[in-house]
């Protein structure tokens, strides 16, 4: 009999209407299960206990009435902490913010609310969402729950960790680059990128604007439509959401892909790709296939550049955001007398972690005066020929189907020296932000003991064709049952 | 292209970073390394290439110009460093 901090979040919902469990019951055995295992795994930033437990009493006072607000009302989850939170320390995991509580809430945090989700607390991740490991937090990094040694990726690391962990049923990250599928991919569970401007990013504190991007990670394809339902959907309060139809995910989770054309671009399955990992990915290929799906290889050839676009258009959009660090509205302040420019200077020196400056170093640069033609504007013309190749692949093709990660988890440390082989991590993922297209990624196996993921990737607003070919894939194998053991 | 030491401190005065001798040595080797990988985006040809600063199509998203509630004064002010009499304090900048 599994526990109830193990079940997904439909089970658990199916159990709340039978009356079979209450909500606070599901609340406490996750709050539990936290005072459990958290030390090991070091997942959250924030804890809220106490508001957990009236929001599940609330759930259950609608539930006996009758009231139910929806499939997720009662439901516990954790939320990444570069979420504002109104009255909840929201950190970034930054020292710059390390004090800073916020007046308001993000859209996607009162959507939340409204749904009568339960909110347990916040998770760690790379300093602003900078980095693939959560090493890069100002606090301690998170640990992979499959083998505590390893990293549970990043930068949604911590939300990541809750949901493989049973530290959470279900939890909001956002992906920058890649920071909801690849750490779901290594900690063995579903993570959704949604289409550019589908989820308001009103309230997420932005690290580069033009890519970043809210969504759901849980156990199963089922529990990311169920989630995405509640969040998605046009803000008045976010200028670049987009207006499009409510409408309700779970209606594609249907097991049928016959004549689904899967396109399998060649660029994420070649060098630096584990062979295992391409090995297992290809098997899923084989696995539609059967069921009725037509595969065929293709080509993007400009993902070649994407890199390193990638690593000039993120940072000169940070360096831009991230000038509203000035030790006067909120935040870090140095206690140093140094007049006006030496208070930004030694408050951001303080603040900031080396990864952060780092990319703030090189926004600055690739916007400054003689070099934004060279650099930035070249970066955003080569964002057009990769938005151009997967126009093209997707006139031919319904989904793209390639590995999420070129490895699974590493160890703790093992590329903390060497930037360019932790970027690699991003190489399959990066590509989709650049786009602004959909991406899930969807555990298809292991490898010594390891979670892979694949990644399945749509056209702008075709998440309904990846939940189709996702579920169909999920419910053909074993993996929506694994839990780490800890 | 290289960067100097000189190029680095200019690069950090921009982005008001204070920087010691040592991360000066550091970021500018890791700029230099960064500026060694872009080089690959001078093998494109993007002559005519149209730049995307965005992925979604959307221009000009206008809303009627009306007034609605927003933070209150107490509520904007909680989190500043040192504000006194509904304001934030600085350090003196003009002596």
């Amino acid at each position: 009999m599994p526990q109830l901090y193990e079940l997904t979040a439909s089970e658990l919902s199916q159990m709340l209407d039978r009356r079979e469990v209450s909500s606070l019951e599901i609340t406490e055995a996750v709050l539990a299960r936290i005072a459990q295992v958290e030390p090991k795994v070091g997942a959250y930033l924030t804890l809220t206990p106490d508001v957990a437990r009236s929001q599940a009493i609330e759930a259950d006072k609608r539930i006996a009435a009758g009231e139910r607000i929806g499939p997720l009302d009662g439901i516990p989850i954790a939320i990444k902490d570069n979420m504002c939170t109104k009255g909840i320390r929201t950190t970034c995991a930054s020292r710059i913010l390390d004090n800073f509580v916020p007046p308001y809430d993000a859209t996607a945090v009162i959507r939340v609310r409204n749904a009568g989700i339960v909110t347990l607390g916040k998770t760690n991740m790379d300093e602003f969402a900078m980095g693939s490991s959560t090493e890069n937090s100002g606090y301690a990094p998170s640990k992979n729950p499959w083998d505590v040694t390893c990293v549970p990726g990043g930068s949604s690391g911590g939300s990541a960790s809750t949901v493989a962990a049973g530290e959470a049923i279900a939890a909001l990250g956002s992906d920058t680059g890649g920071s909801i599928r690849q750490p779901a991919a290594f900690c063995g569970i579903v993570g959704l990128k949604p289409t550019y401007g589908l989820v308001s990013r009103y309230g997420l504190v932005a690290y580069a604007s033009s890519l970043d991007q809210i969504g759901p990670l849980t156990h199963t394809v089922e529990d990311s439509a169920l989630l995405l339902n509640v969040i998605a959907g046009h803000d008045p309060m976010d200028s670049t959401s987009l207006k499009v139809a409510k409408m309700d995910y779970t209606q594609a989770c249907r097991d049928e892909v016959k004549g689904l054309r899967i396109g399998v671009p060649k660029e994420f399955f070649g060098e630096g790709v584990d062979k295992n990992v391409s090995y297992l990915v290809r098997k899923a290929i084989d696995q539609l296939c059967d069921k009725g799906a037509i595969a065929e290889e293709c080509s993007l050839p400009s993902i070649d550049y994407c890199l390193a676009a990638y690593y000039i258009i993120a940072p000169a959009e940070a360096s831009s955001n991230l000038a509203r660090f000035d030790g006067v509205k909120y935040g870090h302040r140095t206690k140093e007398l140094a007049g006006h420019i030496g208070l930004m200077e030694k408050t951001r020196d303080e603040g900031f972690g080396a990864e952060v400056k780092q990319r703030i170093m090189i926004g600055t640069y690739a916007l400054s005066a003689g070099y934004y033609d060279a650099y930035y504007k070249r970066a955003q013309q080569v964002r057009t020929l990769i938005r151009r190749d997967f126009d093209k692949a997707f006139e031919k093709y319904d989904v793209l189907i390639t590995p999420t990660s070129p490895t699974v988890a590493f160890k703790i440390g093992e590329k903390a020296d060497d930037p360019l082989a932790m970027k690699l991590a991003d190489i399959c993922t990066l590509p989709v932000n650049m786009a602004g297209i959909p991406g899930m990624s969807l555990p298809c196996g292991f490898h010594d003991g390891m979670p892979v993921g694949l990644q399945i990737l749509a056209k702008p607003f075709g998440e309904e064709t990846i939940f189709r070919a996702a579920y169909a894939y999920e419910q053909s194998n074993p993996w929506r049952y694994a839990r780490a053991v800890l | 292209m290289t960067l100097s030491k000189d190029d680095v401190r200019k690069v950090a005065l921009l982005a008001r970073l204070e920087l010691d001798e040592s991360e000066i040595e550091k970021q500018g080797e890791h700029l230099n390394n960064l500026l060694n990988q872009f080089e690959k985006l001078q093998e494109l040809d993007v002559e005519g290439i149209v730049p995307t600063s965005h992925s979604m199509p959307v221009f000009n998203v206008f809303r009627k110009d009306e007034v609605h509630p927003s933070l209150s004064q107490s509520d904007t002010l909680a989190n500043a460093p040192e504000s006194r009499d509904g304001l934030f304090i600085v350090p003196r900048i003009i002596e």
